[in-house]
């Protein structure tokens, strides 16, 4: 049963991420607002994937990615960013703290499903 | 010369009796040979029949199995074309299952809240993440001045949206009218003409407009509108207008009611002597 942890502070978009994640069979979706919150339920339970948007308050989403990939315990997660914005660089700061894949706003709910899917290696 | 002749005579005839025998011999050699010629002549006929009759057969086995082929290519076009058919089906349903997807989280988030600024966000929200508008503002009607007052906006500030009266140009039309507004192409320019929207949506609760949303730029991720930003905008102009007018109403009302309490404890204190 895979773990699969939304990071998002617009509750919109995490509710519509939610949904579209409890399409993948057997799957559990654990909600965060932000970096902090997302690191507390890293730390309570076993996460099998994170996605995350780049812009939240308290702490970003690149922040998470990099104490992510700095904590031995969670540092071969995949993490999928989202975020709003669709330039190069963005893409290219996230994907350097060691995020492995990226997702421009409007998210597709089909590319998403089909993105994690391929990260949980679920056919 | 008795006995010589009788030896002759003998002789004679033991010869004659060689001859009919040679003769009888080589008839007998004679037949037998048109018998084998004879015998190799059916064979050959035999086998000649037998070979025609095994063509036929395998020329009716291979009709049969022709047909049978052309009717499983037949069958297996079908299926084909109904596989193609189910998986075209399949992915339009995922579609409209996303779809259904986005209007119920955006039409649940609307009135999740009775909180006028909250609703707000969340209409902002719901343009940003669903639709894919970069820039954009909400402007209401003003009852008092029927002008359309900027309440809330994202990659424009506020200050610098002025009122539009119900009627002026493409967002006074939209207004007055009802109608939404969708330019030709959804081409993002560098400047914003606050007049001269990409899109424009009206809020109406029935046929009552009470404010528009116009739509200046997209993310530059989004090249077109798909069927669902059209529900999306539907969505918006009913739902989001209901929200924002009855969180509007009931935050007035909130408010009133604090002040008559406010009151109310004011009658209820007594006159110090």
């Amino acid at each position: 049963m895979p773990n699969i942890l939304v990071v998002e502070d617009s509750p919109t978009m995490r509710q519509l991420i939610s949904f579209a994640m409890r399409r993948i069979p057997r799957s559990k979706v654990i909600e965060a607002t932000d970096g902090v919150d997302a690191l507390k339920k890293l730390a309570q339970e076993k996460v099998d994937i994170i996605l995350a948007d780049i812009n939240m308050p308290v702490m970003d989403g690149l922040k998470l990615v990099s104490l992510v990939r700095n904590n031995p315990s969670y540092k071969d997660i995949p993490i999928i960013m989202i975020t709003t914005e669709g330039a190069e660089e963005d893409r290219k700061r996230a994907m350097s703290m060691g995020a492995n894949a990226y997702l421009p706003k409007p998210i597709q709910t089909q590319e998403l499903i089909k993105l994690v899917k391929k990260y949980l290696d679920i056919k | 010369m008795g006995k010589d002749s009788k030896i002759l005579k003998s002789a004679e005839e033991f010869l004659q009796i060689f001859r009919r025998g040679e003769e009888f011999t080589k008839s007998l050699l004679k037949e037998n040979e048109r018998l084998r010629y004879r015998i190799a002549e059916l064979e050959e006929a035999l086998q000649q029949s037998s070979n025609e009759a095994r063509i036929k057969n395998y020329e009716e086995r291979i009709r049969v199995l022709e047909e049978e082929l052309a009717s499983l290519k037949e069958r297996f076009k079908k299926v084909e074309e109904e596989n193609k058919d189910f998986a075209h089906r399949y992915i339009e349903v995922e579609e409209e299952n996303n779809n259904l997807a986005n209007l119920y989280v955006a039409s649940y988030q609307l009135h999740s809240t009775l909180d006028y600024d909250e609703v707000l966000k969340i209409v902002l929200e719901i343009i940003i993440n669903l639709i894919g508008a970069e820039r954009f503002c909400i402007m209401l009607i003003d009852d008092k001045t029927t002008e359309l007052v900027p309440v809330a906006s994202e990659g424009i500030e506020l200050e610098e949206i002025p009122k539009i009266a119900v009627g002026e140009g493409i967002i006074g039309t939209v207004a007055k009218d009802g109608e939404s507004f969708f330019s030709d192409d959804i081409v993002n320019t560098d400047g914003v003409d606050i007049y001269k929207p990409l899109v424009c949506i009206p809020l109406k609760i029935k046929e009552h407009v009470i404010g528009v949303i116009a739509i200046y730029s997209f993310l530059l991720q989004k090249k077109a509108f798909s069927n669902v930003d059209y529900e999306l905008f539907n969505l918006l102009a009913g739902h989001a207008a209901t929200a924002i007018f009855s969180s509007k109403l009931y935050t007035q009302s909130e408010r009133k009611l604090s002040t008559i309490q406010g009151f109310l404890e004011l009658l209820k204190e007594k006159p110090k002597k």
